[in-house]
């Protein structure tokens, strides 16, 4: 359906191009010269037409669902749903979406029989809307660009001013993702904040998100203090750092000043696969080799340690980061300029004297950089640590217990739950908007970082 | 006052403790560095070892092969659809064993091939109607347990107590074997089958299915867009305060954790403009929001790379700055400008959490038949996988990761394929 309306679109779009075509052709020929090339006044029409009607296409199809469905919602007889509970009025309205389709559980009410009716008759003069839509957009844009090919019109310049605005709106979509993730971020914690007091949560130790949803339930009151969580990020980043930084730097240091160039050409390629191999790869092999390896050898020496224990996520997650500081403190070792190295081996000094004492301090900034966007990596890092990591928050740093973290707590907060009207998922969103703060500090504080290093010697 | 100079003695230096001290230095940190990178690799060693040994086994399955009576008395011929072709499995597996007799009994030999066996020959018999009321040798593969008893995985050594088929059953199982009614297959049901309950049945077709229409419309909106922002930035854009803050704002969002972009993806695409819960539509929309910097920094890359005396050529015979970008720089940059698209897409495929976070984790049995229709991914698949109980989904995980891998392999093996092309070509 909505492909035959693009399809209708991109026809008319394309007559459009063979219009204009022959009208320049048959122009050029009666010996009036067009200012501009025979494609530009066929690429005229083709924007013309092409660009309004497949973004209308679009915006029916984001608001088409939307409106219909409100219209029925405000054609239910008042004692449908209590008003003001957005639980029970979502409920009705995917019953009378699941009716329209057909599928019918049981025998729903009478009013939802109707209202589903209702809702399709609506759709189906909607489907209609959209093609009287189209037919008319593209029709009177033929007609304009049609009207426009005359042989004193720069077709070029017009073509051209179209595409640099097209190329602006593309430039600008990264703003709006922003922007987008900035406000959805910052409004469904707005609505969190409403239902639990915003220093309970930045300051409370207790996480225990399990509340009960309906009056009978048994279940906790719910506790959102999200202090616990944070500990158990920290504890699986540092575990992480222990394990990535060391190992990272070494091989960076390794790569650049030991490997011969054979050996890089093969090394390296190795390490890009250890950085990209997708992390739910990363969070499988903890749960199916790591987490066992570790806890038998825990037992071996006589200590506990829980199965999904947090030095398995952790210490993974360090395999993961490994390729990212080794990759960076490579690079950051060769933007040191040679005159350094050389003046120093001239004065005699070895080579690890060289590395350690004058290149590597010289490098440390862009190292420190890498490192910082590494653990921004590893507090984002959500697979490995929920398939691995748990999902008890404790205030514990013993890297043998079970931690959580936030993007655990995100996830399992959100998956197969859709109500958006507890505080439960809404807590989800509030912990994206602090791990979005954190990750966003730890970035622009590296970019500087780096940035400025850069300079420093360019 | 006279300055002696005396002539080093470089063989007492050159031999000495002090100059033994620091050459070993240097055999330190080529050793530190060597061992660095033997851990590094040598995990990446253990990682793919750990998936072969236990995926390989999810490559093959085993089949049993019953004589199977089609009769009239059970299917009809007007609508073989809504046969009793459980019964007609039964019979034929207990025709194997005479001896058993006790119900408890019998439903366990039951049990021995998959559950889903009467499917199987339900949508079999639908296709070929003639066969009803004949008897037809028809393999239908073996449940878990017996799968996993015949790849050796299951110990028939181990005390019985702590194995999951008892002796009899172990027996049962050898006594199809010794009558060769057990075959080992190539498993082509993981790239044809969806998900199943049954680790015997489970395949990757809706996952694959999902992937591609996700990884298409990815495509579709990221490359246009990306190459779009890429061109204008760098090439047209003047040099402005809100020029400086779209670039930091992509090089900030390169750095987001793709966890937030499903937060988004929730708020916005599902909650706000209503879109289809598990879609791969969502799934694509959100992954092209999470490619698109590395587009555009790859694209911006890539035309640096173009020698600016092609340019400013084509500006000098009289091309507008635009015909001089899209008819002469933008196809010598094209092969890099497909590298970063290709690495980028690698990237998307292997993406997880956003796509969890929009509900294409589902338990789905069909192969969506359309962009809109509700979905699951690879990487989502193999979480699926990886948190069911049945030990032969562990093989299956292992195994989707392989394919997975395989995938990314590929893929990057194209982009380095198009690099060193592109690298030439300058």
């Amino acid at each position: 359906m909505v492909g035959n309306l693009l399809l209708a679109a991109i026809v008319a779009a394309a007559v459009g191009f063979w219009l204009n075509y022959r009208e320049s052709k048959r122009l050029r020929a009666a010996g009036n010269k067009p200012l501009s090339m025979d494609t530009a006044y066929g690429l005229y029409a083709l924007l013309m037409i092409g660009l309004p009607s497949i973004l209308f296409v679009i915006l029916w199809l984001l608001l088409n669902g939307y409106v219909t469905q409100s219209i029925v919602m405000a054609s239910l007889p008042a004692t449908a749903f209590t008003p003001g509970d957005v639980g029970s009025k979502s409920l009705v309205l995917s019953e009378i979406i699941s009716v329209s389709r057909g599928q019918i559980f049981g025998t729903p009410e009478p009013y939802k029989l109707e209202a589903a009716e209702y809702l399709t008759r609506l759709h189906s003069s909607s489907v209609i809307l959209a093609w009287v839509g189209v037919g008319l957009i593209a029709g009177l844009m033929l007609v304009y660009s049609r009207s426009r090919a005359k042989s004193g019109f720069r077709a070029r310049s017009s073509v051209e001013s179209i595409i640099t605005s097209l190329m602006i709106i593309c430039s600008l979509v990264a703003i709006f993702t922003t922007i987008g993730i900035v406000f959805s971020l910052v409004f469904e914690s707005i609505r969190f904040f409403t239902k639990v007091p915003f220093w309970e949560f930045l300051l409370g130790t207790n996480w225990e998100p399990q509340i009960a949803l309906r009056a009978d339930q048994f279940g906790g009151s719910g506790s959102f203090g999200w202090l616990p969580v944070l500990l158990g990020t920290i504890v699986v980043t540092f575990i992480a750092a222990i394990f990535a930084i060391p190992i990272g730097i070494a091989t960076g240091i390794y790569m650049k000043e030991f490997a011969s160039r054979k050996a890089r050409m093969v090394l390296k390629p190795i390490l890009e696969i250890l950085a990209g191999v997708p992390t739910v790869v990363y969070g499988f092999f903890a749960i199916l080799t790591v987490a066992p390896a570790l806890r038998s050898t825990a037992a071996a020496i006589g200590i506990g340690a829980a199965p999904n224990m947090a030095l398995a996520a952790g210490g993974v997650m360090g395999v993961m980061l490994i390729p990212f500081i080794s990759s960076f403190t490579d690079d950051s070792l060769n933007a040191v300029p040679r005159g350094l190295r050389d003046g120093s081996l001239a004065l005699g000094a070895t080579q690890s004297e060289t590395v350690l004492k004058v290149l590597f301090p010289a490098a440390i900034p862009g190292i420190v950089g890498g490192i910082l966007l590494a653990i921004s990596r590893a507090v984002g890092e959500t697979m490995i640590v929920v398939m691995a990591a748990g999902l008890i928050a404790t205030m514990t740093i013993n890297p043998l217990d079970s931690v959580t973290t936030i993007t655990v707590q995100i996830v399992t907060m959100l998956i197969g739950d859709t109500e958006f009207d507890n505080p439960k998922t809404l807590s989800a969103f509030a912990l994206g908007l602090m791990l979005f703060i954190v990750t966003l500090m730890l970035n622009v504080l590296a970019l500087r970082i780096v940035r400025k290093y850069r300079e420093m010697y360019d | 006052m006279s300055l002696s100079l005396k002539k080093p003695n470089w063989k007492a230096i050159m031999s000495g403790a002090r100059y033994a001290r620091r050459r070993r230095g240097d055999f330190v940190l080529r050793m530190i560095g060597l061992s660095a990178l033997t851990v590094a690799i040598g995990v990446l060693v253990i990682l793919v070892a750990s998936l072969v040994q236990t995926g390989h086994h999810a490559f093959t399955q085993s089949f049993l092969t019953l004589n199977v009576n089609i009769s009239e008395e059970y299917v009809s011929a007007e609508d073989p659809f809504k046969g009793r072709y459980r019964n007609i499995i039964n019979e034929a597996i207990l025709e194997q064993f005479p001896q058993v007799t006790s119900a408890a009994e019998k439903r366990n030999v039951y049990k021995i091939p998959t559950p889903s066996a009467q499917y199987l020959l339900r949508d079999y018999i639908v296709k070929n109607p003639d066969d009803i009321g004949k008897t037809i040798s028809f393999a239908v593969p073996v449940s878990d347990p017996y799968d996993q008893l015949a790849k050796g995985l299951i110990n028939p050594d181990t005390l019985e107590e702590f194995r999951r088929l008892k002796n009899d059953q172990v027996a049962w199982f050898n006594s199809l074997k010794a009558d060769g009614l057990i075959s080992s297959r190539f498993n082509t049901g993981l790239f044809t089958n969806a998900d199943s309950r049954f680790p015997e049945m489970a395949g990757l077709a809706g996952a694959l299915t999902g992937s591609f229409y996700a990884l298409l419309i990815c495509f579709v909106i990221s490359f246009p867009v990306g190459i779009g922002a890429a061109i204008y930035l760098e090439l047209f854009a003047p040099k402005n305060r809100i020029t400086d803050l779209i670039e930091i704002n992509i090089n900030n969002l390169a750095a987001v954790p793709s966890v937030v972009f499903g937060l988004l993806a929730l708020a916005v695409f599902l909650n706000w403009f209503g879109m289809p819960r598990s879609a791969p539509v969502v799934g694509g929309l959100t992954l092209a929001l999470m490619t698109l910097p590395t587009i555009i920094i790859a694209t911006r890359s890539a035309l640096k790379a173009v020698p600016p005396s092609i340019y400013e050529a084509a500006l000098g015979v009289g091309a507008s700055k635009q015909q001089a970008v899209f008819h002469h720089v933008l196809p010598v940059a094209l092969p890099g400008i497909l590298t970063g698209t290709i690495i980028g897409l690698a990237q998307a495929l292997g993406e997880t959490a956003p796509l969890l976070l929009i509900g294409m984790n589902a338990f789905l049995t069909a192969v969506p038949d359309g962009p809109l229709a509700a979905s699951t991914a690879l990487p989502t698949q193999i979480f699926i996988w990886a948190d069911s109980p049945e030990r032969g989904f562990v093989s299956r995980t292992s195994a989707a990761i392989l394919v997975l891998l395989g995938f990314l392999i590929t893929m990057n093996a194209v982009a380095v394929y198009l690099r060193s092309k592109f690298e030439k070509n300058i």
